[in-house]
């Protein structure tokens, strides 16, 4: 087991199974095939919200929904804040996203927009640290406590 | 954050809940990134990302119905990106159903809110808005709400304004109390870069090429580039700011760039010169090999990686008109070189409405018509967001579609060659 300190942005507690990017998350690329054709059974009903980034080796493919989403930061669209907001009001948000390093625009703005107009819970902490991307790995139980403390086990 | 009285009644609900529900997503915004104060927004026009209405995205005009609804309309006028939409594309009956009946069932929703909340013109949708013959050209020194990362960066770095990297949402929320949280690239110290990028190719490096290896190296920091004057001179003039325009796209698309200064040419590095690198700056050296190792890299996602193109885009982010005079004139001579009257794969030129306008005047639009190419004012990056293209083999000059969709990147040249003589 092994704990991480980083800075609250949206506050909140879960405990979820990790999902790793090494690479930057691109939110529009990872959620758009997902998001609008996810629930159309003729194209497999991916319930799970599937990444659709072919330049995400670590995601592509793999369910994002209720995960907890550890990475470096988010890149991309400048829609990746409103991807993010539309896939919170929807409930299919990641259980938690924990950044290692400062949070960029995007991601920040997709967090806030999803707590102040939205019901949907997503804990978001940043400042984690190179070391905790190179701890936690897909698949470890992550807890996020309220003080942005982040054990990984 | 210190906000003003002014700002602090709007945030404790003086002009009603939604308006502080906006000032609340501003200042969480704002505190995100330690910012300590709010300062106005001083542009004419804002520019919002958001230009299509896709079934999957209710949430965000149930949204902006209750701004609507709330008597909220924004504070400054505004243009948006390009369309999803346009007829004149080719599509199949399929495509049309699949586009018409399940994916943009709110294009129509959406447009009339914009006009309601305030969009320029009905014509104003491209991701070039800062074009002349648009007319959303920030000043030098302005401060912007926009969201689009291609037109952010260029009006950052080309046109020395100051915006953040804004998403979508929250560009509007900002045009709309009409001022805007104060970090990052509205400060002096967010425009310092931490990158020196050396540029020692032996040949003119494909723009969107090179932009796309300083994004993914820089990710989203500023690159401050030496080396590009060889082949861009001294001066901002048509050449070179079409060059930045896709280079700055392909290096906001493949990383997060939102400034970037070019040594001698952009305003800033023309004022300070290196004075803008911060200590430390990492360096990162790029030759012409490390710009095949980049393009070598790029994956091919198509399910027969050798296939024939089916539908080619030139125009992500829209084409200038020199653009679109240059293509015209090099289309008609690799069709003469090959034999051919009209191109040998639909091939798609996108631009803004105001920019196509001025162009079908001459005589170039007549000529493009006839090698058969389409002119359209579409978003390919929107036209291709769905699983059929992914199905389709479709070619593009532009690193941003190719990040963002199953589109094969291939240089100008290689366009070229591949649209008038059929293969490569």
């Amino acid at each position: 087991m092994r704990e991480f300190k980083g800075r609250v942005v949206v506050p909140g507690e879960c405990s979820a199974e990790a999902l790793v990017s090494h690479g930057g998350f691109n939110t529009l690329a990872s959620y758009q095939m997902a998001m609008m054709f996810g629930d159309l059974k003729a194209l497999g009903h991916d319930t799970e919200v599937k990444c659709g980034d072919q330049n995400n080796p670590d995601l592509y493919g793999r369910p994002m929904m209720g995960k907890a989403l550890c990475l470096p930061q988010t890149i991309g669209s400048t829609t990746g804040g409103m991807v993010l907001y539309a896939v919170a009001a929807a409930g299919k948000q990641p259980a938690c996203m924990l950044f290692s390093k400062p949070i960029d625009s995007l991601a920040a703005s997709g967090a806030i927009l999803a707590d102040v107009w939205t019901d949907a819970k997503m804990p978001v902490v940043d400042m984690l640290g190179d070391e905790f991307l190179e701890a936690v790995q897909t698949g470890d139980t992550v807890t996020v406590k309220p003080d942005g403390v982040v054990v990984v086990e | 954050m210190q906000l003003t009285p002014e700002q602090q009644a709007l945030l404790d609900g003086g002009e009603g809940e939604i308006m502080a529900k906006i000032v609340k997503t501003l200042v969480m915004y704002g505190d995100a990134f330690g910012a300590g104060c709010m300062v106005p927004v001083t542009s004419n026009y804002g520019h919002t990302v958001i230009s299509f209405g896709l079934e999957v995205l209710k949430p965000v005009y149930d949204l902006y119905d209750q701004l609507i609804s709330a008597g909220i309309p924004a504070g400054q006028k505004f243009t948006a990106d390009p369309k999803p939409l346009d007829p004149k594309v080719p599509s199949t009956l399929l495509d049309d159903l699949v586009f018409r009946k399940i994916m943009y069932t709110q294009q129509e929703r959406y447009e009339a809110q914009l006009r309601k909340l305030g969009i320029t013109d009905d014509d104003d949708y491209t991701c070039a808005c800062y074009l002349d013959q648009v007319g959303n050209t920030p000043k030098k020194g302005d401060v912007l709400s926009w969201a689009e990362s291609s037109a952010v960066v260029y009006a950052n770095s080309v046109l020395g304004a100051r915006c953040n990297r804004n998403s979508g949402m929250i560009e509007l929320m900002g045009s709309i109390a009409g001022f805007v949280p104060e970090f990052g690239l509205l400060t002096d110290e967010g425009r310092r870069a931490t990158w020196v990028v050396e540029v020692k190719c032996e040949h003119r490096p494909e723009a969107q090429l090179l932009g796309s290896a300083i994004g993914m190296k820089v990710m989203e920091e500023v690159p401050y580039v030496k080396g590009l004057d060889r082949w861009l001179g001294t001066e901002l003039d048509d050449e070179a700011k079409t060059y930045l325009k896709d280079f700055g796209a392909a290096t906001a698309s493949n990383g997060a760039v939102g400034l970037y200064h070019i040594d001698r040419l952009t305003p800033e590095a023309v004022e300070q010169g290196e004075s803008l690198i911060a200590e430390n700056a990492q360096v990162y050296v790029i030759d012409d090999a490390e710009l095949q190792r980049v393009k070598d890299s790029y994956p091919v996602i198509w399910k027969k990686p050798d296939a024939r193109p089916q539908l080619c885009f030139v125009g992500c982010p829209h084409m200038t008109l020199k653009q679109l005079q240059d293509w015209t004139e090099a289309v008609g001579e690799g069709l003469r070189k090959h034999g051919r009257d009209k191109v040998a794969v639909p091939t798609v030129f996108t631009a803004p409405t105001p920019v196509i306008r001025e162009f079908e005047r001459t005589m170039d639009a007549y000529r493009l018509k006839k090698y058969g190419v389409v002119l359209s004012y579409i978003c390919p990056l929107m036209y291709m967001n769905n699983p059929l293209c992914k199905s389709k083999a479709v070619i593009t000059s532009s690193n941003k579609l190719r990040t963002y969709t199953s589109a094969k990147y291939h240089t100008e040249a290689e366009i070229l060659e591949i649209i008038t003589g059929g293969e490569l």
